[in-house]
């Protein structure tokens, strides 16, 4: 079977493709999304199509053809990449990197929720933790830590300010900053835009 | 065991754990002491990145982050542990891309080099439950349990990050139906259940957690279902935001599918290390599982006094 996949990935294809998405895909070196035949082991075998509306063999078809309304849609933030798409793919595409991926090129465009926003640019880069413990707000949590016998803020960049700036320093450098300072100039647009709108239609 | 062969290991702690389930930290670093391996602090360490959401935002800040994070413990020249799967996620997957793909590797430290560091590549990721069963193992183990458990019935939940993407876990490949985290359950004399769904997702992880919570709790309410159904005294898990997931969830569960669950959910949560450390005899203090506050509004949110009370009289 896998030789098959490898055949299929590597037959004679036209390199460049109509989709905008794919070519990326391509580009990152995963092009096994074009071994795809959409038989829906992934939606089969995945725990968040069972109560909401994505669909993971919708979200890969849809980024095969380059239909870019994908990247708007909430339904790719569903996934709580429990990998089970990945390692039962019968065509061996590591699916839940796909959609880590397309997630990717959904923030590049500025589509990430408001929550995410917040929880990247203002406690990750800020504090150096996804859920940190300091500031006013989490004195509960640093109380907690001691009363099991804890300093009340871990050996981490909480204690080592030095190390928080070595961190911010490299997501300056690797253009975390820049997608981060895009992503809101793009958000501030869409706002401007949309109240605009608002007051015409009053 | 002399000095010389001690074993030892960097302490990565992540996010969760310090800074909303300390329990879990205390419980590792009792355990860890214990059995004779010695913790070092990994200091000046950040969030992992998690794996399901920073990861999601830029590939290539959550590797390079991933890439600092993992020279602390190169300097320190041991294997890191950590207790929770998704920094266990991104350390290893990171640690596995790194190693695999030289271009990804100079690309890293080409960032790296302007504070200073090197990713080598030469220390292993470890999942504390790894470190348990793989480096110590179940022989080494079982001569430090004390008391054992009569009639405990556990529902042990795995997660996902533990076991799969299974090409980049040291289980050979198993990820549908492993077993060794039931095995450390029944060393201490307590029943692993089957359940329904038993490997299915918690719901926290990739985001969801953050970008619906209704969601997440649904996924925490099948699972809970499941579990009950079972008839558990508790669950068993071996990662923070799991654990969080499945104690705070259970309100929130409550509170929003409060109609398809009935009676409200009130399974206690405990995790691994903090079951591991009462079976070896160590001071239920010093594994977090003794309230000395009054803090309000704080973990765990679902009391685990049913459970002490329940190990009480073969903890005497």
């Amino acid at each position: 079977m896998s030789d098959n996949v490898e055949k299929y990935i590597k037959r004679k294809v036209y390199k460049g493709t109509s989709s905008k998405i794919a070519q990326k895909f391509v580009d990152a070196g995963l092009e096994k999304i074009r071994a795809c035949i959409n038989c829906g082991t992934c939606s089969g075998s995945c725990p968040s199509g069972r109560r909401t509306a994505y669909r993971t063999r919708s979200v890969i078809r849809r980024a095969l053809m380059g239909d870019e309304s994908v990247l708007e849609d909430i339904d790719i933030w569903l996934c709580s990449t429990c990998y089970y798409c990945y390692e039962r793919c019968p065509r061996n595409i590591p699916v839940t990197d796909m959609i880590i991926k397309l997630r990717n090129i959904a923030v590049e465009e500025g589509h990430i929720l408001d929550s995410h926003f917040t929880l990247a640019n203002d406690i990750f880069y800020q504090t150096g933790h996804g859920v940190p413990a300091n500031g006013d707000a989490n004195k509960k949590w640093r109380d907690l830590r001691e009363s099991y016998g804890l300093p009340p803020l871990p050996p981490t960049v909480h204690t080592h300010p030095e190390a928080l700036k070595e961190c911010q320093e490299l997501m300056k450098s690797i253009g975390f900053r820049k997608l981060m300072d895009n992503v809101e100039k793009i958000k501030a647009k869409e706002r401007k835009e949309k109240e605009k709108a608002e007051k015409e239609e009053k | 065991m002399n000095e010389n062969k001690k074993r030892k290991y960097a302490f990565f702690l992540g996010c969760v754990a310090p800074n909303r389930y300390p329990m879990i930290e205390s419980s590792i670093r009792a355990v860890f002491d214990h059995l004779g391996a010695e913790i070092l602090e990994m200091e000046g360490a950040s969030c992992c990145p998690a794996p399901g959401v920073f990861r999601a935002f830029h590939i290539p800040t959550w590797l390079v982050i991933a890439a600092r994070n993992i020279t602390i413990a190169e300097e320190l020249g041991v294997d890191i542990i950590t207790g929770c799967n998704g920094c266990y996620g991104t350390l290893r997957d990171a640690w596995w891309e790194l190693n695999h793909k030289p271009e990804l590797k100079k690309m890293v430290n080409e960032h790296l080099a302007k504070v200073g560091r090197q990713y080598k590549g030469n220390i292993e990721p470890k999942h504390i439950v790894q470190a348990l069963y793989q480096d110590m193992g179940m022989d080494y183990l079982r001569d430090f349990v004390k008391h054992r458990f009569k009639d405990l019935k556990v529902a042990v939940h795995y997660g996902c990050h533990i076991v799969k993407p299974s090409d980049k876990r040291p289980w050979g490949g198993e990820y549908e139906c492993p077993t060794f985290l039931d095995e450390l359950v029944e060393m201490t004399g307590a029943k692993s259940i089957d359940y329904k769904d038993k490997f299915m997702c918690c719901g926290a992880g990739g985001a969801v957690r953050t970008a619906v919570k209704e969601v997440a709790a649904d996924f925490s309410r099948e699972k809970l279902t499941n579990i009950r159904d079972a008839g558990a005294d508790i669950i068993i898990d071996c990662c923070p935001f799991c654990h969080l997931q499945l104690d705070l969830g259970q309100m929130e569960a409550n509170s929003v599918y409060g109609a398809m669950i009935g009676e409200p959910f009130k399974i206690p949560v405990i995790y691994i290390t903090q079951l591991l450390g009462l079976s070896f005899g160590i001071d239920p203090n010093q594994l977090g599982l003794i309230k000395n506050h009054e803090l309000a509004g704080v973990s765990p949110f679902i009391p685990i006094e049913p459970f002490m009370q329940k190990v009480k009289e073969e903890l005497t």
